[in-house]
């Protein structure tokens, strides 16, 4: 093998006194060659980020290195004033971030910040920074290249600005790129052409990239090599053959088996169970916004389905499907335009919201973000117990049913007495959980919960919704993005593109035999090929 | 051309007569609120008159009454001003013998020069020392800064101008102790203007301060709120020095909230003026609202005040405008 462009050698990064452990990395070393992807994979907390912005010399100032080197084609970084650095930054390592959304100057237009890398290095004349901006603008594969290099950043897609952030990375033709989940922002399918696109260029190039992420679907697609971080410490580093398919340690296996499957379980036996949520023929449109040049956007259109009870129906689709916003219209956190919800056998679609305070508790949601669904200056106890309060239980038999609450849901009762900023993201989102079922409903809407959380703690929150949904037979529609999350989770399954259902199915037969076209795109385009086999095998079993 | 193209060609004049209606609304509330406030003021021109006389007889009150129009029905009086203001007469001022408009617009320059010089000065100054004071933060310099602007913030403005008059006329002698120009010297031309400019200096200062420590802090806060987003990281791992950060990337993310804060103390500024030009003899629309306070002469009073509040709806507007060049995704209607 030829000389690695990075090495990292032996590299240990200091906490400041008082943190969880003394270390954020413990002697940890890696080397990637010319031309190859090396993932590093890692739950949060790992310190994979930190391995990248150490890399690029950009670490928060509560940590700093202790010990080690990181070596860029022969030349330790580590060493380097900050002058010298800013000249490797961009010239040597180009960098893409997770949020393309945030990564790009709101008031700065595309042309500019791409030429910037360009001025920054005194690289090129005026004139020529602009002819080079704008192949680079086409080389990663954005149409009309004049169009998007006048554009700001807002008037971009997600995929379509990350797709900048990588021309801007690759702008002085870096030895090394660094990419820190770079797609995790980003819908299933844009996932996918980043991916391949990321891929291309680097075989063009001949470029190293140091991959960061968390998603084992993902690393199957790009990997040459693979490490594994737990908790700073390198548990496991080998060819992505060896490690997806033959992991050695036991954090690697278990990672790997937390990562859904996309064969969906043997569907369960419903018998007779009669409907608990019934939505027919939902509409909203949001006004384009614009003074006399509106466009109107169709979020939800002539949508419908049933769910029986204990049933769990899935919606997915990617962003701006109108997923979510079917999600809230049903509980009507929005107000839909037309259509009819039944709860059981009440229509709540006319009531007006004092009619229908008295009939929430029947309808209940779970939110995708713990971090900012609890107020965070309550007690927990205090916010499980506030649905039933305002529903007119006495006091302190909702603060005393709050406990009860969350030993259902795996948690100590003693708990109550703590504020939300003292869990975990996996803890949170089973306060969350713990805050719809104090209401004791009947049909639980469920926007993405657990797209927030690390791939082992998804698993155990999955199966604790499971779980409570066979205790209580509830009724659940499930939105989510992530079509693993939906083959385990699901009972039947909803795709929804622009606002219309364009296929409602059993979990089993929607993979099996996906009958729409975006459906079948969205099947291909999940990450993670190496899980197929199985896949296949097991319908051609089935069948 | 089809009917939405058409549209979408007059779009703009649409926007500008809908936006013009607005203005007319919020400046005929504004006119009806003061009309009414100030009648909630005891006393008339007639009675300060009167004392101003010595004495007077019941007679000849009721006749300066009738005169000025103040023994009718507040009703009548408020339809009457409606109907001036809406045919753009201010009325005449009975205690000045000129007409309303007139004495407006020869004392408007004097206090819109005074404003934009303030503002001016305390929007360049006081971003300037934010900017540093972000740099540097933590540092000695961001100390120094952050207490001069503490200071400035809590002194009154009356006082600053006072100790500035004390140091800087007085003791040093270099600035004119008051007024707008040296009227006997007789400049014309560019010695005018630069001797326009002398007087102008310790005015514009003194009412500047208080608001530049305001933009110092909130530029120095907002830089700091800005060195921390995904973008500044993404400038810094491209290569970019720190410099051309600040500038291009930090500095003019955070110009937008200073412009906000620029509409919203804009009536402020009008406001802090008319003490101001108390202390400095600055002729102004500020002392003779002063001046028509204590006379109650209402007309010229209420001219004034509408006066005033279209300055700062127009100036509004032009910041409203300002902040859809400043950034791309304010979509202006």
């Amino acid at each position: 093998m030829s000389l690695p462009i990075l090495e990292i050698d032996a590299l240990s990064l200091a906490l400041p006194t008082g943190s969880d452990r003394p270390f954020a990395i413990e002697s940890l070393s890696l080397h990637i060659g010319a031309g190859e992807t090396l993932c590093v994979v890692g739950e949060s907390g790992s310190g994979k980020s930190l391995t990248a912005l150490a890399t690029i010399g950009l670490l928060p100032k509560a940590v700093r290195p202790a010990g080690g080197t990181i070596r860029l084609a022969g030349r330790d970084l580590l060493g380097l004033s900050e002058r010298a650095m800013r000249d490797v930054r961009g010239r040597e390592i180009g960098t893409i971030f997770q949020e393309p959304m945030t990564s790009l100057n709101p008031v700065m237009r595309v042309r500019d910040q791409i030429a910037e890398a360009f001025q920054a290095h005194r690289v090129l004349d005026a004139k020529r920074r602009i002819a080079r901006t704008l192949e680079l603008i086409a080389e990663v594969g954005l149409p009309d290249p004049a169009a998007i290099a006048g554009a700001y950043p807002h008037e971009l897609s997600g995929g379509q600005r990350q797709r900048v952030m990588i021309a801007m990375a690759l702008a002085l033709e870096p030895k090394l790129i660094i990419a820190d989940e770079p797609t995790t922002a980003l819908d299933v399918t844009t996932q996918a052409q980043i991916l391949k696109l990321l891929d291309a260029l680097r075989k063009k190039h001949d470029t190293a990239v140091l991959f960061i992420t968390h998603d084992f679907g993902v690393v199957s697609e790009i990997a040459d090599r693979v490490a594994v971080l737990q908790h700073g410490i390198l548990v496991e580093q080998g060819s992505a053959e060896q490690v997806l398919h033959h992991p050695q340690d036991a954090y690697t296996k278990r990672l790997l088996a937390a990562v859904p499957s996309l064969v969906p379980p043997a569907p369960k036996d419903l018998g007779e169970a009669p409907a608990a949520f019934r939505v027919d023929d939902l509409s909203k449109t949001y006004p384009g916004r614009g003074f006399l040049r509106r466009r109107a956007v169709k979020a939800a259109d002539g949508v419908s389905f049933v769910i029986r009870r204990g049933e769990t129906l899935g919606l997915v689709g990617e962003s701006g499907s109108g997923k979510s916003t079917v999600g809230r219209c049903v509980m009507r956190l929005i107000e839909p335009d037309a259509g009819a919800i039944l709860i059981g056998d009440a229509s709540i679609r006319e009531l007006t919201q004092r009619q229908f305070q008295p009939l929430r508790r029947r309808v209940q949601m779970v939110f995708q973000d713990p971090f900012a669904s609890l107020n965070p200056r309550r007690r927990v106890g205090h916010i499980i117990a506030e649905g039933p309060i305002a529903q007119g239980v006495p006091r302190r038999k909702a603060l005393a049913d709050a406990r009860t609450m969350l030993g259902l849901v795996g948690l100590q009762p003693t708990v109550a007495e703590r504020y939300p900023h003292e869990f975990s993201g996996g803890q949170r989102q089973r306060i969350g959980i713990a805050r719809a079922l104090a209401l004791q409903p009947e049909v639980l809407v469920a926007d993405e919960p657990v797209s927030a959380l690390d791939v082992s703690v998804q698993a155990q929150i999955l199966a604790l919704l499971q779980d409570l949904q066979k205790r209580l037979g509830l009724a659940i529609l499930f939105v989510t993005h992530d079509l693993r999350v939906a083959a385990q989770m699901c009972d039947r399954i909803a795709v929804m593109q622009k606002g219309r259902i364009v296929e409602l199915q059993p979990t089993a037969d929607l993979f099996r035999a996906p009958q729409h076209a975006y459906t079948r795109a969205l099947l291909d385009a999940v990450p993670g090929r190496f899980l197929r086999p199985d896949f296949d095998t097991c319908f051609a079993a089935a069948e | 051309m089809s009917a939405v193209g058409l549209i979408q060609r007059l779009a703009p004049g649409v926007r500008w007569a809908r936006r013009l209606a607005q203005i007319a609304f919020i400046v005929i509330g504004i006119a009806t609120v003061n009309f009414f406030l100030l009648h909630l003021a005891p006393g008339d021109a007639a009675e300060v008159m009167a004392g101003e006389a010595g004495a007077a007889t019941p007679e000849f009150m009721a006749a300066l009454r009738e005169q000025f129009g103040l023994d009718q029905p507040l009703y009548i009086q408020f339809g009457k001003y409606l109907g001036n203001v809406l045919t753009l007469n201010l009325g005449y001022s009975f205690r000045q013998g000129l007409p309303v408009s007139r004495l407006i617009l020869d004392r408007l320059p004097a206090t819109a020069l005074l404003m934009a010089a303030s503002i001016t000065f305390a929007l360049v100054a006081g971003a300037a020392l934010g900017f540093l004071a972000a740099r540097r933060a933590g540092h000695l310099t961001d100390t120094i800064i952050s207490v001069i602007a503490l200071l400035f913030y809590a002194t009154p403005v009356f006082w600053i101008g006072v100790v500035l008059i004390v140091i800087f006329s007085v003791w040093l002698d270099w600035l004119p102790v008051g007024g707008m120009a040296t009227i006997e010297a007789g400049y014309q031309g560019t010695a005018y203007a630069l001797d326009v400019g002398r007087h102008l200096v310790l005015p514009a200062v003194t009412l500047g301060l208080f608001h530049l420590a305001i933009y110092t802090r909130l530029t120095r806060a907002s830089m700091l709120q800005i060195y921390g987003q995904d973008f500044v990281r993404t400038a810094v791992a491209k290569g970019v020095a720190p410099g051309r950060i600040a500038v291009r990337h930090v500095l003019r993310n955070a110009l937008l909230p200073i412009v906000t804060m620029l509409g919203m103390q804009l009536g402020s500024i009008l406001g802090g003026a008319i003490l101001v030009e108390t202390v400095f003899s600055w002729p102004g629309l500020g002392r003779l609202a002063f001046e028509a306070l204590f006379q109650r002469d209402l007309n010229l009073l209420l001219g004034i005040l509408l006066a005033s509040s279209i300055l700062v709806v127009v100036v509004n507007i032009a910041v409203d405008l300002a902040y859809g060049f400043l950034d791309p995704r304010v979509e202006i209607s």
